[in-house]
Parts: C-alpha cells; structure tokens; sequence
C-alpha cells in the first residue's frame, strides 16, 4: 500500500471513531479508548508524513468516489502535505495522550470525544486535499468541528459568546476562500488542483486571489485585524484542544495560505509581498503586546499565538519576496525559517496550553492573579512550563531561538532585493520582529512569574497538587521535543527540505553534515549556530562554576524571612501580580496601541471609601473595524426588512429587474 | 572623486540628517536651540567642504554666512527672546516625540527613494546623496513645524528647513553667490518679523502659544 | 597545533575577560569617587568583595524555589558563554562560529530572563518592581541592538563577529554616518543593560526607582557573588564588543605572531581603560532619569539603529 492510503485510512479512522465515541457512550472506559485510540493514530500519520520527507518520495494522488458526482475527491500527498502531517500528527498525539488524563476532569466527556477525532481528521483532510472542493468542505468540517469543541462549557455565557463570534469569522474566512478558489478555477470551472496550476492568470488576478487568500487562510490563522476571535474561541474550549487550536489548527491555515500563495498561484510580483511582510509583523506586535497586558492565563497564551502567526507570515512574506526577485535561495531559507517556526510554535504552545490545562485542573482558576507557588507544589509541570516559556521566549539553546534566529538571517539577506521600496521595508519590520520577540521574553516572565513564582495569591493555589502522569508525560514529551529541535535543528531542517524543494526548486544547503550539527543557512562567513555547543558550553561553566564555588568557598545554606529592604509584608497580594508587572509596558507602547487608560478614583478626605484604580484597555480593530460594519450590516438588514412586506407584482418586478440586469451584464462582459 | 573626499561629505551631510533628528528629540527650548547652532555648524562644515571639493571657493562665503547668523546670531538672539519674555522653557509638543521620531523615519526613508529614483540619471554619488539628505532634512523641519505648538520651535523649524535647502543648492554645481546673500537675508528678514511677531503676540495675549492666535480667529472650537 | 593554539586562545580570552571584569568596575568607581573630589576605594574593591561574598552564608527567603538557587549559575554561565564570543585582542576565537552576534545578544536575553524570574520567586514587592521594569527596558533595548546589528551586519556582510572584526579592519570600509550612529546606538543600549546612570543607578539602594538592585534585592553570599561577576562581565562584554567593531586595527589576526597578539592585548588594555574613564565621565556628568524617561531614551537609540540601516542603503546603491 502506498502512502498515501495509509494516511487516508488513518484519518478515515480518525473520522469514524468520532462515530465510535457516539456509539460506546454507556461504557465507562470510552474516553481513554477513544483518546487512546486517535493517539495512535495521529503517531501513524505523523511517521507516515516523517517517512514520505525522508525517503523523498514524489507525490502519489489518490481520487475517492465521493463528493461532487463529476469530480469525486482527489486527494493527493506531496512533500509539503507531508510536513504538515507530522505537525498535525505531532500535535495530535500528544493533546490525545494528555487528554487521557485531562478528560477525566470534564463534566460533559462526550462534548468532546464526540468531535475531538473527527476535528483531528478533518485537518488532515485538508492537508490532502487535491480539488478546491474537497479542500474548502474539509476546511469547513474543520471549522464547525472545532466550533463544537469551543462550546464544550456551553453553560458558561463566555463560551457562548466565543462560540458565536467564531462562528461569524469562521463563516466569514471560509467565504473569503470560496471567492479565492473561485477566481482561481476560472470560467472553465477547473476546480481539480492541477487545472488551477496549470491555468495562466493575468498579474492583477493573482493579486485580488492572494489577497483574498491572506484575508480568508489569515482570520483562520489570527492575521491582525481578522484575530478578534482567537483569544476569545481558544481559550473557551478545553485545554487540548486549546493546544490543537492554537499549535495545529493555525498551522492548518498557514498550509492553506503556502498552497496557494507557493503552490497554486503561480509566478507572483514583487508588490505583492510587503502587504504580507507589513501584516505579519504588525501581527506579531500586536498580538504580543495585548498578550503582555490580558490576565488570564489561557488568553495570554491564544494572543501569543497571533503573534508566532504573525513571525511565520512575515517569513512567508520574505519568501515572496526573495522569489518574485528570483532569488531562489534566499526564498528557502525565509520558507524554510516559516516552516520551522511553525512546527517550533507547535510544540512550545501545545505545551504552554497543557500546563495552563494542569494549572486550571489542579487550581480551577485561570486569572494569573489568583495564582503563585505552583513551583513549589507542582514541581513536574512548573519545570516543564519553564522548558515552553523559555523556547517561546526565542532563547538559545532551545528550538523558538532556532526559527527565531532564521528569520532574522532572511531579514539580514534584504540588500540582495532589487526594489529600494522592499530594502526599506525589510529591515524595518526586522525592528518590528525583534521588538515582538523581546516583548514574547517579557511577557512569558509575567506568565512564568506570576503563576508559579512567588507565593500562592488563592487557597486554591495553596491547595495545588501535581496533575495526573498522563498529562505529564505529554508535556514531558512536547518538552523534550522543544529541546531537540533546539540542539539538532539541523535534523529538522533537513527533514523540511523536500516541501520548501518542492515550493520553490530550491532548498538551504543540507545541515547535519556540519561539523557539530551547526547550522549554516547561507555560508559560514555570514552567520553560523550551534545549539549543541551553547547548550554544551552553558551547562558546563554553568555546573563547573557550581562545583568550584561549593568546593572551594562556601556550600551552606540558612532559611530566613524574605528580607525585601527589611519591610516584608505577610500579604501576598504585595507581590507584584498581572496587571502591576505589564504597567511599564502598558502605558510606554499600550497608550497610543490598545487605548490603555487608568484612572484612581481617590475619595476625599475623612471618607473610609477604598481607592480604586481601575485600568482598560482595547482592541482597536473592535471599535475602527468590527463595530462600524456591524452598524452597517445592522442598517442594511433594518432597509431590507421591508422587502419582506411587497405585493406579488412588486417581488415579480423585482426578479425581473435583476434578470435584466443578469442580462445586459453578460452583453457587456461577453 | 577620491573615497576620501566622498566619505567626509557623506559624514556631514548625514550628519545634518541625525542633528535634524536631535532637534525633534529636544523638550527643552535651550537644548534645541544649542541642537540648532549645531546643526548650522555642521551645515557651514559641509558647504565648505564642497566648495574645497568643487573648487567652487563663493561657497566659502555661504559657509561663512551660515557660521555667523545661524550659529552664532540667531540662535543668541532667540536665547535672548527666551529670556526676556519668560517663555516656558519646555518644548509644547502636539504629538509625543515618539511618534514623531517614527513619522520622521518615514519622511527620512521617502526621500531617499525619491531623490535616489529622480536623479538615478546623474553619475554623481555625491551630488545625489546629498539632494537626499537635503530633502530629508526640509522634509524635518516642515514636521517639526507642524508638531510644535511653541512659536519659537516653529522658528527654528523653519530655519533647519533653510539650512536643508542651502545643502541642497550647495550640493547642486554652480550656485550663484546672489542666491545666497538673498537666502541668508531672507533667513534674518523672517526672524526679525517673527521676533516683531512674538512680542506682538505676547503683548497681545500673553502667550506664545500659537493656538491663541486660532482662537483670535474664531477658528478654536 | 594550530588546534591547540586555538583552544588555548579561547581559554585565554575568556579568563581575561572574567579576570578583568571587576577590575573594570572598580575603575568606574574610581573615575566617578574622583570626579567628585572623593578618594574612593581601590580599583581592585570589587575583587575584594566578591571574594568576600564567595565565602559567607547564603541566606535564603523561606519560600525560595530552586529556581532561585539555580538562576545565579545560569546567568553567569550565560553571560560568560556570550562574552566569550567577542574577540578581545586577537580574532581567530577557536569557537566563534559557534554563535553569531544575533546569538550573543539571545545569549544575553536568557540570562535576563533567568534574572527577572529570580526575582520574582520570593514574592516581594521590590523583587516584582524590578524585574517589571527590567523587562520592559529590555523589550526596547533588545530590538535597538538588533538594528545595530543589522547595520553592522549590512557593511561587514556578516554577523559572525571575527569576520565583521576582520572586515571592519580592512581599508575596504569608509568612514559612514550609519556606522556613528550605529556606534551611538550601541552605546545607549550597553548603558541601559548594565543599568548605568541614567537608567539605572548602580550605586543605590532602598529606591523606588532601582531596577536591577530590587531584582537581586533577596540575593546573598556566593550567589550574589555570581550575579555581581555576571553584571561586571557583561559591562567588559559591551565595552569589549564597542572597541572591537569600532576600533579593530589594533586587534591581531588569526596566524599573527606573539607581537601582535602582546600589542593586541595592550591595545585591549588601554580600551577597557579608556571605555571606563569614559563611562565614569558621563555617569558623573548627567542626572538620572525617571523611569518613564527611559523609554525616550532606547527609543532615540532605535531610531538611530534605523536610521542608520536606511543610510546603509543609500550608499549601497550609489
């Protein structure tokens, strides 16, 4: 059997045991079958997808006889569905894994197990797609399945909200997709993907179609101004599929973007690629920066999600770039840089949104200032937190450095473009990626700091206990994962060779050759990086440094009262919380950003009133973009109310006016 | 042209660029006007240099005039302003320096795309670098006029937009001495009106704040 | 043999840099007592007290983890890794391919990250004031280095730091304004990270204003020791990584003989002496900022940091 069919099975497999979960509902064991059972499975698709990059095999198709009677569904594996498989694979198996232990706690199990294999086949599925059919059904599959997840807690109004909102942008991408798809198979109605690639389009097409594209495949992924859905829809759902939303589903939306924009689309121009470049790396800051402020632990980490979404486009963006300038090299180094952080993303979030999972199952609070300590009382998950904020923080030697670090290399390749609108450009949002990776490293102190430093600010906090061995190992595997793509990234970057090969023609030279598994994207006179020696070097002056002083000066220890310049206070709410730590950041880039505001109302004299300091701050795509139409829309929907109420002749009058003009329109047009 | 020769224009007249760049930082009025005598010493530093690089030895006497009125007279003369009138001694911003630092980034990288683009004909790097920073340079102090509310940084807005337009002209081959005279004369023409200016506002209102004068036009709402 | 005379290059470079550092510090005070017509203690103070503190107690918070106990090695390891990077008086560093310069400044990232954690372990107010305003000094003085970077990775072509050292050397570069104000930018951005006055006030105790005392507020014995190493290091790094980009003629190549690399060192003297004099003279002469000051401050230095990668491109396209 080919690939290609083991693959389908396994999602076909993922699909029916949605079914399964339905079926076996009385039996008390379902959940960690079920969980079980879609682990294994994504394990397979996530070493099916390893083994096709590996061997580097061409791309197999496959054409199932369902859907449209004239098309059936082709599916079709190449290098760079390969890729993303064992990203969703990946990704998959783990949140299954920790979901074992973590789907104990769930009031409603079946909310879950219903929809959680289907929402994990339904992504592969899209990964497989070979006809813009197959493609946007499975997108929206996708879309409702995960629809269903983030309405697990439907009793909680939050949720519902969530649910809505998601639903509207969801609705809206996907009809974004429907046009680009639609301008792409053209009159002919050549919707198989080979017909679209083979079609010639006209400059100013493939603009509209990228564009449409970056709106439609950018809302799914949290592209500024189309994210105000994401830090409300992942942080509803249960915490694994927080983590598939955020590490799996995102990815899910690059893919589609890469496909068309690398894949389908053909030959772009030059101006294409500063709109993507601009809109990822505003992303990035903006996203971070509202990361910086929020207080709840999961929406920190759904909004630092924009902002990775946001690094990866501006590296796409960079390889548009490069290639329009037929600078086919530098291309792969800038998709390569785009892939890696898209898998690195995956792996430090997935495990960021599990131990914020563990957190809200040993504590259930998610408000960063109820909580504090938790190094102390879970020791396990707060080491393995440390490993994701550290890799998210972009940090040598782990893995988030390693992407990190090839973006900026592609951004320090911009004097090679020939447009001095583009030279301008790209180092400047360089500033903008910098700026959003220190503020990552600011934030995720904040996060880290809060929660579990310091002491507990809740009894429930107080009361922690460490979470199940399932969910630990989970994390512990996504840990270790972090560590190794951090120190041998030149394994990982070899492996994504064949997709960035079969995008561009081009690839980064092979890496693991090097000596000390260093990393050379472009030649070792410009930049090289050795995750293994600084991690080597670090810990062996580290320990080293240690030992000597233990020997040779002094190894006691006494305990004693914090001392804090002699006046401790036994409060813990003297710590600094959420909302103290992200002040200097809040009113230094929140003010003119978010409409950050504080104001102290301060009673007068002789009354026993607390002060109160109250701070705001707020999306400005909420009140400059989303209200205003939605005031729009309201209006629109209020004037054609009345078409409810006309006579018989008048709605006769009315279908005959737009037929006429049906008609004069394609006199004109033909 | 030696490298030599082209370094140290490129040095001063980038030079210009950054001290532009300074006077939007300032918040004190005594500060900037310290940032302005510099800049008008870099700007004589720079002529001069281009008339030893072109031969061209009246560009001397532009060098000189910018040393004498901009460095050293005018900027004594609007410390004196200062002085007598207790003008509040901080610079009124409308928009924060921050913002204006990156406004002005943009102005800086739009002219250099233009001037670069326009003069892409012309085989003379120095020639073109040098409209480039000059236009960056007007282009600062046009914003910097537009983003202060205090008449006397808007004078020594207009001023650095002066010393832009002598780079330029110094920068381009061949400019009659006449010019000059009537530039630099303009130059002390315009202060002394705007120096007449600030104390008819001040007796008038009892402020230099030019949002007065709008509400004397009925135009503040 | 060439193996080992790299190695103990390396070796050598790196003990330098750490053997040197407090004494570097000690100047600085000496330059600023000096200034302000007081004595001051001897240069070699500091190597004094940290050897003083390598031998007493360490007295710890009743709640601290053992982050907090881990933190002082990582963040000397870290600091000392990234310092060992930048040639000192000669280039051919046996390992400076290991990481480049974006790596050096990561490197030095971490060890803020782990500093900032560490002061929030124990749960006190200064602890959380300080790695608050640490962060957010860092989150702008980072993206200012960076386009430092870029600048000087644009002329060398590089951002490998032998290399940038060997090309800047080489008669191939002009004098560029973007280099001064990368040069200015730089400077900014090493007095904000050492926290120097005006960001930070090195000398004070029990303010509001302290960014990094407050974090190592809790700190005692020889994991303060560390910390004061790592900090003294990390000054030795700037001052170091200023003279090498800007000043390279005098620093040996690879392959130079034992002159070169003994004029090298010499050469490396009198810049750590000079960047001190020079640190102290401009500690003594300015007031320090609010804090809410500072970020004008890093801003003016990533402005200067962009502006000077625009410049770059005007003289590249000439």
């Amino acid at each position: 059997m080919a690939a290609i069919d083991l693959a389908v099975a396994a999602i076909a497999g993922l699909l029916a045991l949605s079914g399964v979960a339905v079926a076996l509902r009385r039996y008390r064991g379902v959940s960690g079958f079920v969980y079980a059972a879609s682990a294994a499975l994504c394990v397979a698709l996530a070493l099916l997808g390893g083994l096709v990059l590996a061997t580097r095999a061409g791309p197999a198709g496959l054409s199932l006889p369902i859907g449209l009677p004239w098309i059936g569904a082709s599916l079709r594996l190449d290098a760079l569905s390969a890729l993303f498989l064992v990203l969703l694979g990946t990704g998959g198996a783990t949140a299954s894994v920790y979901g074992i232990g973590y789907g104990r706690h769930e009031e409603e199990p079946l909310r879950v197990l219903a929809f959680f294999p289907g929402f994990l086949g339904a992504m592969g599925l899209v990964l497989l797609a070979d006809d813009a059919f197959t493609f946007l059904m499975s997108w929206e599959v996708m879309s409702l399945l995960s629809w269903a997840l983030v309405l697990t807690h439907h009793r909680a109004a939050a949720a519902r909200e969530a649910g809505f909102i998601y639903l509207v942008m969801a609705g809206f991408g996907t009809m974004m997709l429907l046009l680009a798809f639609g301008i792409l198979a053209g009159a002919q109605g050549g919707y198989g993907f080979d017909a679209i690639r083979a079609a010639a389009r006209a400059p100013a097409t493939t603009g509209v179609v990228l564009a449409l594209v970056l709106i439609g495949a950018g809302s799914k992924a949290g592209l500024v101004p189309m994210h105000v859905w994401l830090p409300v829809a992942h942080p509803a759902a249960p915490s694994h599929v927080s983590a598939l939303m955020s590490g799996v589903m995102t990815k899910v939306a690059v893919y589609g973007f890469v496909r068309v924009a690398f894949d389908l689309l053909g030959p772009l121009e030059w101006w294409a690629s500063p709109a993507v470049i601009l809109i990822g790396a505003a992303t990035a800051v903006m996203g971070i920066l509202f990361a910086v402020v929020d207080g709840d632990a999961k929406r920190v980490l759904a909004y630092s999600t924009i902002e990775n979404v946001g690094v990866i486009f501006a590296a796409l963006g960079l390889a548009l770039a490069f290639r329009a300038n037929g600078l086919g090299a530098l291309a792969a180094l800038a998709l390569t840089a785009a892939f890696a952080h898209a898998v690195n993303h995956m792996l430090f979030k997935s495990l960021l949104f599990m131990a914020a999972g563990s957190v809200l199952s040993a504590t259930g609070r998610r408000d960063l200032d109820a909580l504090g300590g938790l190094i102390h009382r879970m020791p396990v998950t707060a080491f393995l937190a440390l490993v994701g904020v550290t890799a998210i923080s972009a940090l040598p030697p782990l893995n988030g450095f390693v992407s990190e670090w090839l973006v900026f290399q592609a951004v320090l390749q911009s004097p090679d473009l020939r447009q001095p609108a583009l030279q301008f450009l790209v180092p400047a949002a360089g500033g903008l990626l910098a700026l959003a990776a220190a503020l990552a490293a600011a934030c995720f102190v904040r996060f880290y700091g809060v929660a579990f430093l310091g002491r507990p600010r809740s009894p429930e906090a107080a009361g922690a206990a460490e979470v199940d061995r399932w969910s630990l190992g989970a994390m512990a595997a996504l840990a270790t994962l972090c560590v190794l793509a951090g120190i041998v990234p030149g394994a990982l970057l070899d492996l994504m060779a064949p997709a960035v090969e079969g995008m561009l023609g081009a690839r980064v030279p092979a890496q693991l050759g090097n000596a000390w598994l260093t990393l050379v994207p472009v030649a070792e006179v410009r930049s090289s990086y050795s995750g293994i020696l600084v991690m080597v070097f670090v810990a062996i002056t580290a320990s080293a440094a240690a030992w000597l002083v233990h020997r040779l000066a002094s190894r006691r220890v006494r305990r004693g009262p914090a001392w804090d310049c002699g006046f401790p206070n036994a409060d813990p709410f003297t710590q600094y919380g959420s909302g103290s730590f992200a002040q200097p950041i809040r009113r230094v880039l929140g003010t003119a950003l978010m409409a950050a505001r504080e104001e102290v109302e301060m009673p007068p004299p002789g009354d026993m009133a607390p002060a109160r300091h109250a701070v705001t701050t707020r999306d400005l795509a909420w009140s400059h973009l989303y209200l205003p139409v939605a005031a729009a829309i309201e209006f629109a929907a209020a004037r054609a109310n009345g078409l409810q109420f006309l006579t018989i002749r008048r709605y006769l009058g009315l279908v005959f006016a737009s037929l006429i003009l049906l008609l004069v329109g394609l006199a004109i047009w033909n | 042209m030696s490298g030599y020769a082209f370094d140290i224009a490129h040095l001063l007249a980038g030079g210009l660029v950054l001290v532009s760049f300074m006077m939007i930082y300032q918040d004190r009025l005594y500060s900037l006007l310290n940032v302005f005598a510099l800049q008008a010493v870099l700007l004589s530093l720079a002529v001069g240099w281009q008339a030893h690089v072109q031969g061209a030895h009246h560009l001397y006497v532009t060098a000189a005039i910018a040393i004498l009125f901009k460095a050293i007279i005018v900027p004594w003369a609007l410390h004196r302003i200062v002085q007598q009138l207790g003008i509040h001694r901080e610079v009124e911003t409308v928009v924060s320096v921050g913002p204006t630092m990156l406004a002005g980034m943009g102005l800086v990288a739009l002219s250099i795309l233009l001037m670069l683009r326009l003069t892409a004909a012309s085989g003379n790097a120095l020639a073109r670098e040098d409209l480039a920073f000059a236009l960056s340079v007007i282009l600062l102090g046009l914003l910097m006029m537009v983003t202060r509310r205090n008449a006397v940084s808007q004078v020594v807005g207009f001023m650095s937009l002066e010393n832009g337009l002598i780079l330029a002209a110094a920068g381009a081959k061949g400019m009659p001495l006449v010019v000059e005279i009537s530039v630099a004369f303009s130059v002390l023409v315009a202060m002394i009106v705007i120096g007449v200016f600030l104390f008819r506002i001040r007796e008038r209102f009892d402020s230099v704040d030019i949002s007065a004068l709008d509400e004397f036009r009925g135009e503040r709402r | 043999m060439e193996l080992i005379a790299g190695l103990v290059l390396q070796g050598l470079q790196m003990l330098i840099v750490a053997g040197l550092a407090p004494g570097l510090v000690g100047l600085v005070r000496k330059v600023k007592a000096r200034l302000t017509r007081r004595r001051g203690a001897s240069v070699l103070q500091p190597y004094r007290d940290i050897l003083r503190l390598m031998r007493k107690d360490v007295v710890l918070a009743e709640n601290a983890s053992w982050l907090f106990r881990v933190s002082p090695y990582m963040i000397f390891a870290a600091t000392w890794v990234a310092a060992a990077l930048v040639p000192t008086f000669a280039t051919g560093l046996r390992f400076s391919w290991t990481a480049d310069l974006i790596a050096i400044v990561a490197l030095l990232g971490s060890a803020r990250f782990f500093l900032a954690l560490a002061g929030m372990d124990v749960g006190t107010s200064f602890g959380g004031i300080g790695a608050s305003r640490e962060m957010m000094i860092g989150a702008l003085a980072e993206p200012a280095m960076l386009l430092t970077v870029f600048t000087v990775a644009l002329i060398a072509g590089s951002t490998q730091l032998s290399n940038v050292v060997d090309y800047m050397a080489s008669p191939a570069v002009g004098i560029r304004v973007s280099l001064g104000m990368a040069l200015v930018a730089l400077v900014i951005v090493a007095i904000a990270e050492n926290a120097r006055i005006p960001v930070d006030n090195p000398a004070t105790h029990l303010e509001l204003t302290m960014v990094h005392e407050a974090m190592v507020l809790e700190y005692s014995g020889r994991h303060l020791a560390m910390i004061e190493l790592a900090a003294a290091i990390k000054l030795m790094l700037y001052v170091a990584l200023i003279g090498c980009i800007f000043i390279p003629w005098t620093i040996a190549q690879p392959g130079a003989g034992l002159a070169a690399h003994l004029a090298g060192f010499a050469a490396f003297l009198a810049k750590i002496t000079l960047g001190g004099t020079a640190l102290g003279l401009f500690e003594t002469a300015i007031a320090k900022m609010r804090v809410f000051r500072v970020p004008d401050f890093l801003g003016a230095a990533l402005m200067l940091g962009l502006l000077g990668t625009l410049l770059m491109f005007v003289t590249r396209s000439l």
